[in-house]
């Protein structure tokens, strides 16, 4: 240990698939991220505020009114579309620019991490589940049960996302506009409406991180600063407004995380996302 | 007057005299005048709540004991607790605001060694004697006036990680391969540093030190690993809940640690299925011998029926509610030695005498006013309950370290 003796090949595979299983879940939470920074022009650091606000409702309705955390996701998913829609509004009203929205919505999850704390305390928070501990065996392997529901549907999303994107006539309008918008506009697109409902899609999609970081992680009012780092690699390793790129640079940085922790020590691990960052954009493949 | 009237007379003013005197002491005990302040910050919200709400539980048994048996030197006491949410930088503020804005006669320290080191800082400015109960590293403790109620003695991380193998040593079958997981926090990485050192100096193989950083969210990789090494024991230098999380990662992987020790653990560890046989390290517990006198059997009595009422997963007199207490009586001996709520004589007094606490006589004649010697006793989880188990004149009756 330590690098100083070679890991077994069940340890290796164990990591593995625990990487893959995290990168499910950085990629879930990049997603939109990635489409509001790559099709709106808009930083929105609000996304990762909305994620935890997400999970804390999810955890709320849970464990105070026993409301099962698929009903709360659905809810919690409505009510942020619509706030989506709102805060798009809001940045179409003012002119919010790309610069801008990122100092605007800075503020917006300082604001939100205070508000969380207000009302649920700066406490640690756990949503036990029955099945939050359990796994399939398969093999060697122990297969998380939660973390392998949150990959499949952070999956689902970055797959259907995409298929949307190129296939239907609103993603290409929107992938128009985001190209160059006077032109899109001049060709009869709408891209007014059309960002709205990207707009709403996107904090939706942080309500979906939001339900599955209730049931995975633990949760404390900070927690928003702790993913910005490594969300911010993700989507950009990924591409800007790429669903897939977002999953796939998830599923790249969780892997080289968890083998770090493997094979070298665990502490390392945090240095992981930036350093494969630089060297991707030092070599810059053709994705980025 | 008759001779009847005379003995009725006598009745009556025997009795009277009788409920008089019953009463007298008692009227003579209650304190009065001007409250003397004691202020005191702690973590009522924030990552290490739980623990500072038991923390907050002592100190107000203690407070509520001592109006009880007449106050502190013939005046009422009050109690006067901020929340510092678990972060150094508002204990600080609030350290400052407690002794110029609240204008507290004396204060304790807050929980928490970053928090503490914060508090000591404002101390030192004002020149207020210090006593704190769970500074991790005492020897960053340079003010003169700062006071140890732990008991830890001048350099814990050379001689807790000795009794844990010393301990498991007495069963006849000592760990052969001892690996390390710990926390990036100075105080638990310096034990952590510690067990390297012991390991080294009796020979015993160390697989390996696992760091993480502190607000590690995801133990499953720490897990694996930890499960690939397979240790006799494995020894986790943690704070707060991050020892119930690794066990959670590794029972998730169908893992159970053989013989597994815990620095800081959450006190709701103990009630955690997974924890069975878990240990740490005590300097009080509900438990004989601690409650062996009157003050630590009424102080555990009390605590635990707060403790179950506020909710508290672990509902049970342990070492930091002891340790807080113990820090109350310390204080209080002081003023009552010195007759005085002048801190230089308070501090004067506390660094050349002995102190008898719930847990037991202690000095600090230790660098930075530490107990000379490392008086600490190890723990273990049993059936959901913490009960100690070495040194073997401090066990709880019936209780034999479990190492399997």
């Amino acid at each position: 240990m330590g690098g100083s003796a070679m890991p077994h090949l069940s340890l290796l595979e164990q990591a593995l698939l625990t990487g893959v299983l995290t990168g499910g879940l950085y990629g879930l939470l990049a997603l939109g991220l990635s489409l509001s920074w790559g099709l709106l022009r808009l930083v929105n650091l609000g996304h990762f505020a909305m994620a935890l606000l997400g999970a804390y409702l999810t955890w709320w309705l849970g464990t105070s009114y026993n409301v099962a955390p698929w009903w709360a996701g659905l809810l919690v998913v409505f009510v942020f579309f619509f706030y989506g829609v709102g805060l798009h509004w809001v940045f179409m009203r003012f002119r919010v620019t790309e610069m801008a929205s990122m100092l605007i919505t800075f503020a917006f999850a300082v604001i939100v991490e205070s508000t969380i704390q207000t009302i649920w305390t700066a406490d640690f928070r756990r949503y036990e589940t029955a099945w939050g501990s359990q796994s399939w065996v398969v093999g060697s392997l122990y297969v998380p049960k939660l973390n392998t529901i949150a990959f499949v549907v952070a999956g689902a999303l970055a797959a259907a996302t995409w298929a949307w994107l190129r296939y239907t006539y609103a993603g290409r309008a929107l992938r128009a506009c985001a190209e160059d918008p006077p032109i899109a506009t001049a060709f009869g697109i709408n891209h007014r409406g059309l960002s709205f409902l990207l707009s709403g899609l996107c904090a939706a999609f942080a309500g979906v991180a939001g339900v599955f970081i209730a049931l995975i992680a633990t949760l404390a009012p900070s927690e928003i600063w702790s993913w910005i780092g490594v969300v911010f690699a993700v989507v950009i390793i990924g591409g800007l407004g790429n669903p897939l790129g977002a999953l796939a640079g998830g599923v790249l940085i969780g892997v080289c995380e968890a083998m770090t922790m493997a094979i070298v020590n665990p502490s390392w691990a945090p240095l992981v996302s930036f350093s494969v960052l630089i060297a991707l954009l030092l070599f810059r493949p053709r994705w980025i | 007057m008759t001779g009847r009237n005379v003995w009725l007379r006598a009745g009556i003013a025997a009795v009277v005299g009788f409920t008089m005197s019953a009463i007298a002491p008692a009227q003579a005990q209650q304190p009065t005048g001007k409250p003397i302040r004691i202020g005191q910050t702690l973590s009522l919200t924030g990552g290490f709540a739980q623990t500072g709400l038991a923390h907050r539980i002592a100190s107000e048994i203690f407070v509520e004991r001592l109006n009880a048996k007449g106050g502190l030197l013939g005046r009422p006491v009050e109690y006067v607790v901020l929340d510092d949410q678990s972060k150094p930088d508002i204990s600080r503020t609030l350290y400052e605001r407690l002794i110029t804005a609240d204008n507290v006669d004396l204060i304790i320290g807050p929980y928490g060694t970053a928090n503490i080191l914060a508090a000591m800082g404002v101390a030192q400015r004002y020149h207020k004697v210090f006593i704190e109960n769970t500074l991790g590293q005492p020897q960053l403790a340079t003010y003169e006036w700062h006071f140890s109620a732990t008991i830890g003695g001048p350099d814990a991380t050379s001689t807790l990680p000795v009794k844990v193998l010393d301990a498991y040593a007495s069963t006849g079958n000592p760990p052969k391969k001892v690996l390390i997981v710990a926390s990036k926090f100075p105080s638990a990485n310096d034990m952590a540093k510690g067990m390297e050192r012991a390991l080294k100096a009796r020979g015993t193989e160390e697989l390996g030190m696992l760091e993480y950083e502190g607000g590690t969210r995801d133990f499953n990789s720490i897990a694996a690993r930890v499960k690939d090494a397979d240790p006799d024991l494995m020894f986790m230098a943690s704070l707060g809940v991050e020892g119930s999380q690794l066990l959670e990662a590794l029972n998730r992987i169908g893992y159970k640690p053989k013989r597994h020790f815990y620095l800081y653990p959450s006190g709701v560890m103990a009630a955690d299925p997974l924890a069975d046989n878990a240990l740490s390290y005590s300097a009080f517990e509900d438990v004989e011998p601690y409650i062996s006198t009157p003050e630590g059997a009424a102080f555990a009595k009390e605590y635990d029926a707060r403790a179950a009422k506020a909710g508290l997963p672990y509902p049970f007199a342990d070492s930091q509610a002891g340790n807080e207490y113990a820090g109350w009586e310390i204080l209080i001996a002081g003023v009552k030695a010195t007759n005085s709520l002048d801190d230089k004589k308070i501090a004067e007094w506390l660094d050349k005498n002995e102190v008898e606490n719930i847990e037991g006589k202690r000095d600090f004649s230790g660098r930075s006013h530490t107990t000379a010697t490392d008086m600490q006793q190890l723990k273990q989880v049993q059936k959901g309950r913490w009960v100690t188990i070495w040194p073997l004149d401090k066990r709880t009756p019936g209780a034999q370290l479990v190492a399997p």
